[in-house]
């Protein structure tokens, strides 16, 4: 599984922190999305999915 | 699918339901189909978008537009029109503005950022539940701890004083009163904004730690869109948590062995106020969008000019995304909810929001087992005229 994030379409609304806090945060200073793990492992597949489901700005792809 | 037969619905319908359930027009045109045509108080015609899916897409897509001088766009009643003509916020614009003017604003609402703000919200909740319980059993729960907790949260996070808590209340809640006329609601913003205004010039002279300082400071921000940021996050950061701390504990109340749940810590508050924020759905009239291109959407054809209001109490009631969608059921994964709306203008707030609910709710019931309601369920009255539902006064006992 790979994350990869259009951080241009972030609105930084922290949905994809709540839904997976291990593979994403927000930048301290505007909010925009950053990713801790790229390859997170696959006990996190459906937690990353959900996030990129609810990400309001379609900025997270799961491929 | 065609449009639907050509009936017209008049907006904002009255609420006739149970007073947690979207008024049944929008319900009865939910069932006919997720996208429907209705027709608004001036007699223009516009596209009502019930569906989860539906909802979800014209929130997220940039074919529909946010700006109120696009034509088509839809004003429930004069004074909405009023209300959002007259006021620059970033809400009603789209991308580059848009984005210039909410990233200003994101890295205080950061996710970390609430987390930190944890303990003090903890505090603020104590400290007002203390005050109602000294006040004695009966007491209005709206107006002793729901209204007060998000209104000393927000105020202290934008640098309001609280002690003008009783001015600026009331001028909010004539703005989002839809039986308002247009007169009324526009007095109303323009003495928000000169509070607002003159409060960011004493910001600029005497800066604090506070967001209206920051925001008073810079540069690349006239005084009247510092004024209207601070007017959106007044007006928001209050109301809505307000009405959804009043809502969700009658809800509670009604629902006791869900509560009993809560207090065990068998539900988690974070469960539970995801599943309140679906069931409730507070924003109970339509979020306004006007196409600026010809599209397709659900199966019904859709012109460049003509307006749509995306209901998000129905959508947020699919039973495709939300079996028994009827049903509050806090042991639900309610978290495809789109209480907060959807697409880049999502509520901005919403850590907060959320951490607010949590730490009001659980602290309220577990420090309270005896709450109930002070009067027959039948004697209260509900917020139906305002573009934010709740309930007037929930008097309660313990
Ligand atoms: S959910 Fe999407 S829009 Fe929100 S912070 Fe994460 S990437 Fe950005």
């Amino acid at each position: 599984m790979l994350v990869t994030v259009d951080r241009g379409r972030c609105c930084s609304s922290g949905q994809c922190v709540l839904t997976a806090p291990t593979v994403f945060d927000q930048s301290d200073e505007d909010g925009l999305v950053e990713v801790l793990q790229p390859t997170p492992p696959a006990y996190l597949a459906p937690d990353v999915r959900l996030a990129a489901t609810l990400c309001p700005g379609r900025a997270i792809t799961v491929t | 699918m065609p449009p639907s037969d050509g009936k017209v619905l008049v907006l904002p319908a009255p609420a006739d339901r149970c007073p947690f359930d979207p008024p049944s027009a929008y319900q009865q045109a939910a069932a006919a189909a997720s996208v429907t045509r209705t027709e608004l108080w001036d007699g223009s015609i516009c596209w009502l978008v019930t569906g989860h899916d539906e909802v979800r897409t014209v929130l997220g897509d940039q074919r529909f537009s946010a700006e109120p001088h696009r034509p088509g766009f839809p004003f429930l009643t004069p004074g909405r029109r009023q209300v959002v003509v007259d006021n620059p916020v970033f809400l009603r614009m789209d991308d580059p503005d848009h984005a210039r003017l909410r990233r200003m604003l994101t890295g205080d609402f950061l996710v970390k950022r609430v987390e930190e703000q944890r303990p003090a919200i903890q505090r603020i909740v104590d400290e007002t539940l203390d005050r109602m319980v000294a006040g004695g059993s009966p007491a209005d729960l709206v107006t002793e701890f729901a209204l007060p907790v998000p209104s000393l949260v927000i105020c202290e996070l934008l640098g309001v004083p609280y002690a003008n808590h009783e001015h600026f209340q009331q001028l909010s809640r004539t703005l989002l009163d839809t039986s308002k006329s247009e007169l009324e609601v526009g007095t109303a913003q323009r003495e928000l904004r000169s509070y607002l205004t003159e409060l960011a010039e004493h910001k600029r002279r005497e800066p604090a730690d506070d967001i209206l300082s920051r925001l008073a400071n810079r540069e690349d921000l006239s005084p009247r869109e510092t004024a209207a940021s601070a007017l959106l996050l007044l007006v928001a950061g209050h109301e809505t948590t307000a009405n959804m701390t009043a809502l969700s504990t009658l809800a509670l109340l009604r629902a006791p062995e869900q509560a009993a749940r809560l207090r065990s810590g068998e539900t988690t508050a974070k469960a539970a106020v995801e599943e309140l924020l679906r069931y409730l759905s507070i924003v109970q009239i339509g979020v306004p969008r006007a196409a600026i291109e010809d599209l397709t959407l659900g199966g019904t054809r859709i012109r460049a000019g003509e307006g749509v209001l995306c209901m998000l109490s129905t959508a947020n009631r699919d039973d495709e995304v939300f079996p028994d969608g009827d049903e509050l059921d806090l042991d639900r994964d309610a978290r495809r909810h789109l209480a907060f709306g959807f697409g880049v203008h999502q509520c901005l707030g919403q850590p907060l929001a959320r951490a607010e609910l949590q730490i009001a709710l659980r602290t309220l019931f577990l420090r309270l087992p005896g709450l109930r309601l002070a009067v027959d369920e039948a004697e209260l009255t509900y917020r139906t005229t305002m573009v934010v539902h709740g309930v007037d006064s929930l008097p309660v006992a313990w």
